[in-house]
């Protein structure tokens, strides 16, 4: 059977791929014939693995990918960047792998959505009719959310929270800053893009100096009096970089209230910091198509149904990742992986009349302190109350007493988390 | 189970053309695996294969992390989050993969 199975398959991708071609985009769905079309906005950890998993969970349906870039910058691990201690390159990936799998690719942006009309709107004015819509659109950083940050400011003042030139203007200005400098992180208040991220950022750009400018300092000026896998991170400074790091959680004035980029200086409610360099990790929200669809609520974020991610907003609309309310599902690659296959297999179903069968989601945020140092929270998720909630008794942090072997291992496996989810989105 | 089957069934008939729903009868959880364990042996990764395990093996190692048996970094806090049943659906269902 396998063999017959495997060739109609083919015979049927390669029939599919040929008259999937960009003219063919603007017809309605229903010309597609009775398997329907799916389309997907945003090629991240979330929308490139909704696509493929769609087309493997049923390769008859018409199946695009929106995504404005040809080359996806991968978040994780581009803090290892920023410290030296890795390529951007190594954080690039194509999509040519995933064009294979069947999915039809449009490389544009989106800039439009008629939830009515079922239909998507594309730069160059061209149009997309879908069935059911899944919007995997990450963050957008809220420029109007911190007094004096804009996107002029970002040029001097890097948030670096988006992997790319952000995260090369970082390393270059702590490369060209003295030794003795003062390094400040701007850390925002809940809910913004991998919680730990800049605890973890702190720690390799600690790294950093002690290794390279052992004079200088880093304080963490923080939005937050509590953070993710807090004791780890604090231990780890302690540790290793004696008293190199500074936080200042919110009740000791650590929040940011205004920055000023030809100064060079952070203001809280209690004082006024000069860096040397500032890394600015500013407020966030879903990004922009959430909004223009009318999935995206005052929060700025999208609540979504736990089973299907469908919009609570907008019925045939769906939304992953980052943009989404998962409830304690944070927003990483890993949460936006596994809510992606769980909203392909869902999309599928309902299409096919079907119910789709509750989940379970499971999410692990690796952090890599130092080289051969690595720690984790885990965590365990199904739907209750009409969000995700923690399974009781699952999940939780790497010990606190861990020997060093264990945080090695902890740091193997953070880098083989991600060569395994890399490829199985990009490869 | 019965109703996955059924479904399978259904979009079996509805894709045409012998395409079949492959891996929409995952059992809940199943889908999160593949993040970390890799479908590939070509992947670079401390964490081990799953796909086409013996599925007694899966159960029993799953098993041990759930109840502390084995020393884990992390998969003892995954494991508890799986009722027994659930740890036996997912082992059954990648034990019957191929890739």
């Amino acid at each position: 059977m396998s063999k017959t199975v495997r060739l109609d398959r083919r015979k049927f991708i390669g029939t599919a791929a040929a008259s999937l071609s960009m003219a063919s985009l603007s017809r309605p769905a229903l010309a597609q014939g009775a398997a329907g079309r799916v389309v997907v906005i945003g090629g991240g950890f979330g929308g490139a693995t909704c696509a493929r998993m769609l087309k493997r969970f049923n390769p008859a349906l018409s199946v695009v990918l929106v995504e404005a870039n040809r080359t996806f910058t991968a978040c994780p691990f581009s803090n290892l960047v920023i410290a030296g201690l890795r390529d951007l390159k190594q954080q690039e990936f194509g999509y040519d792998n995933l064009g294979k799998t069947g999915v039809e690719i449009a490389f544009t942006a989106a800039t439009g959505v008629d939830a009515d009309a079922r239909r998507v709107t594309l730069a160059d004015g061209a149009t997309l009719t879908y069935d059911r819509l899944v919007l995997s659109p990450g963050v957008d950083i809220r420029w109007d959310g911190l007094p004096g940050y804009n996107e002029a400011a970002a040029a001097i003042m890097p948030h670096a929270w988006k992997a790319g030139e952000q995260t090369l203007l970082l390393r270059r200005q702590l490369e060209a800053m003295d030794d003795g400098g003062v390094v400040v992180i701007s850390s925002p208040a809940n809910p913004f893009r991998c919680p730990p991220g800049p605890y973890e950022r702190a720690s390799l750009i600690a790294y950093y100096l002690k290794t390279k400018k052992p004079k200088s300092k880093l304080i963490i000026l923080d939005a937050k009096d509590v953070f993710s896998k807090q004791r780890l991170f604090q231990n780890v400074w302690k540790a290793l970089y004696s008293d190199m790091v500074e936080w200042v959680s919110l009740s000791t004035g650590g929040k940011v209230t205004s920055v000023d980029p030809a100064a060079m200086t952070l203001t809280t409610d209690f004082s006024t910091y000069k860096a040397a360099v500032a890394n600015v990790i500013p407020p966030q929200k879903a990004g922009h198509i959430a909004e223009l669809a009318g999935v995206a609520d005052r929060s700025g974020w999208c609540p979504i149904d736990p089973v299907t991610f469908e919009s609570k907003l907008r019925p045939g609309i769906h939304v992953v990742g980052d943009a989404s309310i998962a409830g304690a599902m944070p927003k990483s690659a890993f949460s936006a992986n596994a809510q992606a296959k769980v909203c392909a297999a869902a999309v599928v179903t309902m299409l096919a009349n079907g119910k789709p069968a509750e989940p379970r989601l499971i999410n692990t945020c690796y952090s890599v302190v130092a080289p051969d140092y690595g720690i984790t929270v885990a965590g365990v998720y199904k739907p209750t109350n009409g969000l995700l909630a923690d399974i009781d008794g699952a999940g939780g942090t790497s010990p606190l007493d861990a020997p060093a072997d264990f945080r090695a291992q902890e740091a193997r496996l953070a880098d083989g988390w991600f060569n395994t989810i890399t490829a199985e989105v990009f490869g | 189970m019965p109703l996955r089957f059924l479904l399978a069934a259904i979009l079996m008939c509805a894709c045409g053309h012998g395409a079949w729903a492959e891996g929409l009868d995952a059992p809940a959880g199943a889908l999160s695996c593949s993040g970390c364990h890799p479908a590939s042996a070509n992947v670079q990764t401390p964490a081990p294969g799953i796909v086409g395990r013996n599925a007694d093996d899966l159960v029993a190692s799953l098993l041990a992390f759930k109840n502390g048996k084995t020393p884990a970094t992390v998969m003892d806090r995954v494991a508890k989050g799986f009722t027994d049943d659930e740890i036996r659906a997912i082992a059954s269902w990648y034990a019957a993969r191929k890739d």
